[in-house]
């Protein structure tokens, strides 16, 4: 019999709200800079295929928003009910970029409201587009205070805390704290990176499906650039966050890469398996890499857990998360890649089907890659939940009823899980692509060619 | 005035906003349940959807402003709530999330379906009267302290006719103020058919809905003596407040007005919460936080409210053309675009 542990049970809520607030939130932030590149290119070539593209994506994406308002107003209300310590302390200083952040949700809401229901209504050719860019600019922005707000947890600062009182605070150096930039960085790019993954993966699938025609190839040829393209801004944003991570969070590093001994020209260890007394084995050692990925010099002093108190290190199978999280990624960049040189390189056919199966299973990966670079960071800034302040245990509600809260909450996600799926495939196979083409280009044979 | 009054008042005002908002929109989501129920959705369901649409969106943002707002400008309010809420802010949660969801199911998805209806309309109903539990609680009385943190007393919430009373008012006064609103909204739509019936629901709802008032406001005088002498000594602001509730009452029953009628609602609302807020001075929750002693540091609260009137130089002219676009576009709203 397990004793009651309301800090585990918090735990395990936020965990899992934030598990399925990510996917919801990652698409509410990424999918609309695609909607409105397919908009404009299809204004600027005057191809109606993109912009019948634009209209097609956005009928989904408004459902996948909508779910992500729910959750998103969970977790920001679970901060309260399950950290309530945490927020009575770090209220004084992360509610501005809270409030920042709503502010910039509304902003966006209200421009997509807008934006999905005057396709047809204004006679300026890029008017309708126009209103695309606050969609794009609210979510990055909400995006923005939001890891603000998560960067505070990591390296706080912008405050005086005496006992249990805050007895200055500098609001603005909270929100620009060190670990802001990076993660923010990091979040949109592989945003977009995750969008771009997602919606080339619809293609793909459904050309294997249906075949391929002009307006699934040019609809893949976007999607597949967008996703190259921050893809490899995502890399340098992970590079970027091992750097701030070396010098402002060392022991998050090290304990995602298995650094034991502080030492210089320090080894970076991939894959591998850790035995019970801490002895790595089978992983590859790329010699002084974690050096030079740290400070960029293969020489450089890299600090080790031996330095850190025992007590104070996260856990250490945070190095799996962080091995899957960069393995996924890199297949992400390798596929959109090969589509690419294939279809400069005429040699080759880029829509072959091991290809586009291939691309088809970046989508789940790219996403689980961002789960696991969040499990990564949230895991690993272990014990503490405001780093050098306020550990966890310390933060969270003392309740017995948290497991009720955990079993509701657990119902809505497979429910919401469920009908949001059931409900975007019947959505598309009500209204097949085929069928909304003739509708729409009767003169035209679905693709774009003349009938 | 002191930033922590000028925050409390930004708070006040989210508070009136979300209250006439969401009130709008749960009522509306009722309404076209019950007219799906009764067979007259076809008359009405098309000028709710048609209102719905654009704005279901801004009225959850109001909620997380009031939230935030509240942890922001009063981070032991926070606590406190936040520690007792537990239950019933997740009960919230997954209402809120069935109720948001399932209305886009609903009408971005390719069906129409009962169930979904009736889970958004359902919840609509029982939202409004879990957070009123909020109000209830901070009259006093529900909370003790235990072994350093703060705990809900589930039976004396349950079991108190004052916080049924709170209860009883949250929900008719979503259905009056949801129906009014429609009333003057199928007005200016020019549906004579969907009119006729909201005119009924505005009509039908307005003796409850006053009824709920007295009885909460006097429901109060046992709960919280102090409060309720604070309110006695502002007699005339809940005066003004029965005036224009006849005010409204008489425009609708004259079937003229509808937009006066509407506005007589709020400045109804706007009076009652008005009285109701100053007369809660100085607590925020009666014996444990208090507006000046418990408030953040000048230096956030300063920062909270730039950011809030920045936050609102930016929305304002957003909302206007939203606004413009659909709520008071003369075509759109007759259903021409």
């Amino acid at each position: 019999m397990f004793a009651y542990d309301s800090v585990i049970l918090a735990r395990m809520l936020t965990s899992m709200t934030l598990v399925f607030h990510i996917i919801f939130a990652t698409i509410g932030v990424g999918v609309p800079l695609l909607i409105s590149a397919a908009e404009y290119v299809g204004i600027r070539k005057r191809d109606p295929s993109y912009i019948l593209l634009a209209r097609r994506w956005t009928r989904g994406f408004v459902i996948i928003v909508a779910v992500g308002v729910v959750t998103g107003t969970a977790i920001g209300l679970q901060l309260f009910l399950l950290w309530p310590t945490f927020m009575q302390i770090a209220g004084h200083v992360i509610s501005l970029p809270l409030f920042m952040e709503t502010f910039a949700f509304f902003f966006e809401a209200i421009f997509l409201g807008a934006y999905i229901y005057t396709w047809d209504r204004f006679k300026g050719r890029y008017t309708h587009w126009y209103l695309s860019l606050p969609v794009i600019i609210g979510g990055g922005l909400s995006a923005v205070f939001i890891t603000s707000v998560n960067a505070f947890m990591n390296t706080p600062q912008g405050f005086t805390l005496e006992g249990r009182t805050i007895t200055s605070v500098e609001p603005l150096t909270a929100i620009l704290n060190p670990a802001t930039p990076s993660k923010v960085f990091h979040v949109l790019t592989s945003s977009y990176m995750t969008c771009g993954a997602i919606l080339a993966a619809l293609t793909a699938f459904f050309i294997l499906k249906y075949g391929n025609n002009k307006y699934y190839k040019k609809a893949l040829k976007l999607t597949m650039i967008v996703t190259l393209v921050f893809s490899i801004f995502t890399a340098i944003a992970g590079d970027t966050s091992a750097k701030f991570l070396a010098t402002y969070q060392p022991e998050k590093l090290a304990a995602a890469e298995w650094h034991f001994e502080t030492e210089k020209g320090a080894d970076l260890i991939l894959f591998g398996k850790l035995t019970e007394d801490n002895e790595i084995k089978g992983a590859i050692h790329l010699p002084k890499l974690l050096s030079f990925l740290s400070f960029g010099d293969f020489n450089s002093e890299v600090i080790g857990l031996d330095r850190v108190d025992a007590d104070l290190i996260p856990p250490l199978w945070i190095h799996y998360m962080f091995d899957l999280m960069v393995t996924l990624g890199a297949y992400s960049i390798m596929i959109s890649m090969l589509f690419l040189v294939f279809m400069f390189w005429k040699k080759r056919d880029q829509y072959n089907k091991w290809l586009l199966r291939a691309i088809v299973v970046n989508a789940p990966f790219a996403m689980l890659a961002l789960e696991f670079g969040w499990i990564y960071a949230e895991v690993g800034r272990q014990p503490w939940i405001m780093r050098g302040y306020l550990r966890v245990a310390e933060g969270a509600v003392s309740s017995p009823y948290v497991h009720y809260a955990f079993a509701m909450f657990l119902v809505l996600y497979v429910l919401l899980g469920t009908f949001v799926t059931l409900i975007l495939v019947r959505l598309y196979k009500k209204n097949p692509i085929q069928k909304e083409w003739e509708q729409r280009f009767p003169d035209t044979l679905f693709g774009g060619d003349q009938r | 005035m002191s930033y922590e009054v000028l925050g409390l008042s930004a708070l006040w005002f989210f508070l009136f906003a979300y209250l006439i908002i969401a009130s709008i929109d749960f009522g509306a989501g009722f309404f076209a349940y019950y007219a799906k129920q009764t067979k007259k959705d076809h008359i009405l369901n098309r000028l709710i959807a048609r209102y719905l649409s654009p704005v279901w969106e801004i009225t959850n943002v109001f909620f997380i402003f009031f939230y935030y707002g509240l942890a922001g400008f009063f981070p032991d309010a926070g606590y406190y709530y936040g520690s007792a809420m537990l239950i019933p802010g997740s009960i919230i949660l997954v209402l809120i999330g069935i109720r948001g969801s399932f209305y886009a199911f609903e009408n971005y998805g390719s069906r129409s379906s009962l169930l979904y209806t009736f889970l958004y309309g359902a919840s609509g109903l029982l939202i409004p009267a879990a957070i009123s539990t909020g109000l209830t609680i901070s009259e006093g009385g529900f909370l003790r302290e235990e072994g350093g943190s703060i705990h809900l007393r589930y039976t004396e919430l349950l079991t108190n006719p004052f916080s049924w009373a709170v209860v009883f008012l949250a929900i008719v006064s979503v259905l009056y103020i949801s129906a009014n609103f429609l009333t003057y909204y199928a007005n200016k739509a020019g549906d004579e058919p969907a009119r006729k019936i909201l005119r009924s629901y505005a009509l039908f709802w307005s003796a409850p809905q006053i009824i709920a008032s007295l009885t909460a406001f006097i429901a109060i005088s046992r709960q919280n003596p102090e409060h309720y002498n604070n309110m006695l000594d502002l007699w005339w602001m809940f005066g003004l407040s029965v005036l224009f509730f006849l005010g409204a009452v008489y425009f609708i029953y004259k079937e003229r007005n509808y937009g006066l009628s509407f506005i007589c609602v709020m400045l109804q609302f706007f009076f009652a919460l008005l009285g109701y807020g100053i007369g809660h001075m100085p607590y925020i929750l009666y014996d444990q936080i208090q507006v000046t002693a418990d408030a953040t540091l000048p230096a956030m609260g300063t920062a909270l409210l730039f950011a809030f009137g920045g936050g609102l130089l930016m929305l304002i002219p957003s909302l206007i053309l939203v606004m413009r676009m659909f709520l008071f576009d003369a075509e759109y709203v007759k259903g021409k675009k």
